[in-house]
C-alpha cells in the first residue's frame, strides 16, 4: 500500500491510493495531503481506482481532510470508487459530503 | 512479534468446519497484515471472492481496530484473539479483546446530520452494514460477525 501525489498543469493535486486505506496507514495519507495544503495546494483529487477497501478510520481521515481543505478555501474531490466502496459512502451518507466523480479525468474537469 | 496463524479442520455431523486462530498484539500496525493473513488463508467455499475482498476484509479490519484501540487501549501486554469458523453455510469471525467491554446501544448513529462531519464513531455502523449479523457477548468485549454464504 502506498500513496502518490502528482500535480497537474492546472495545479490540481491528484493523490493515488494504492492498496487499502485503513487505521494503519491513514496518518500517512493525512500528513501528505496536509503538507501539500501547507505548500499552497488548494485543489485535491483522491483517486481510489487501485483501492481494495477503506475502513471507518480511512473514511474519518477523508472527512477531516475535506474540512481542513475547505477551511483554506480549497476543494477535495474523490474518484475511482468501485461499486462496493460507492455503497460504503452511500451507507454512511458520506456521498452527501463529498463530490464523487467516476474517473480522475471527470474529477479534474469539474474544477 | 510475527503473526502466527493456526489452521485446523474437523469433521462435524454435517460436513467439515475449518477453524483459523490468530493472536494479534495491541498495535494498529498489525491490523492490515492480520487481515491479509486471514483473507489469504481462508478456504474457498461459502463466500464469493468479492465478499472476501471487500466485506470480510473491511469488517475484520474494523473489529480489530476497535478491539485494539477501545478494548485493549493499545496496551502492549494485551492481545486480541481472532477465531474464524468456516462452514458450508457461513463464515463466523470472533474477535475478543481483554478490555472491560462496552454497550453497543450507547453508540450514536453516525449518519445523524450533526455527527456526519465527525472523524470517528463510524466503526460499529460500518460493521453492521458489511456483514449479515453482529452479535456481542454480554460483557461487550467479544463480537461475532457472521457472513452467510453468497
Amino acid at each position: 500500500m502506498s500513496f502518490s501525489l502528482k500535480k497537474d498543469k492546472h495545479g490540481v493535486i491528484v493523490v493515488g491510493v494504492d492498496g487499502q486505506l485503513i487505521v494503519g496507514n491513514r496518518q500517512e495519507l493525512k500528513q501528505k495531503v496536509l503538507d501539500a495544503l501547507e505548500g499552497g495546494g488548494r485543489k485535491f483529487v483522491i483517486d481510489f481506482t487501485k483501492t481494495g477497501y477503506i475502513d471507518s478510520s480511512g473514511l474519518g481521515v477523508l472527512v477531516s481532510l475535506s474540512k481542513k481543505i475547505r477551511e483554506q478555501g480549497g476543494d477535495l474531490r474523490l474518484c475511482g470508487l468501485n461499486e462496493d466502496l460507492q455503497t460504503l459512502f452511500e451507507l454512511t451518507k458520506l456521498d452527501t459530503l463529498f463530490a464523487i466523480a467516476r474517473t480522475s479525468e471527470e474529477a479534474l474537469a469539474a474544477f | 512479534m510475527p503473526l502466527r496463524l493456526d489452521v485446523r479442520r474437523r469433521a462435524t455431523g454435517g460436513g467439515f468446519v475449518t477453524e483459523l486462530s490468530l493472536d494479534v498484539p495491541s498495535d494498529l500496525e498489525y491490523v492490515g497484515p492480520a487481515v491479509e493473513l486471514i483473507a489469504e488463508e481462508l478456504p474457498g467455499g461459502p463466500l464469493s471472492a468479492r465478499r472476501i475482498r471487500f466485506n470480510l476484509r473491511t469488517a475484520l479490519a474494523e473489529a480489530l481496530a476497535n478491539a485494539i484501540a477501545y478494548g485493549n487501549r493499545h496496551d502492549p501486554a494485551r492481545l486480541v484473539q481472532v477465531r474464524v469458523e468456516v462452514t458450508h453455510e457461513a463464515v463466523h469471525l470472533h474477535v475478543t479483546d481483554e478490555g472491560d467491554g462496552f454497550n453497543p446501544a450507547d453508540v450514536p448513529d453516525p449518519t445523524r446530520p450533526e455527527l456526519l462531519e465527525r472523524e470517528d464513531g463510524r466503526g460499529l455502523f460500518v460493521l453492521r452494514g458489511l456483514v449479515d449479523q453482529v452479535a456481542f457477548n454480554e460483557k461487550g468485549n467479544s463480537v461475532c460477525l457472521t457472513l452467510r454464504a453468497g
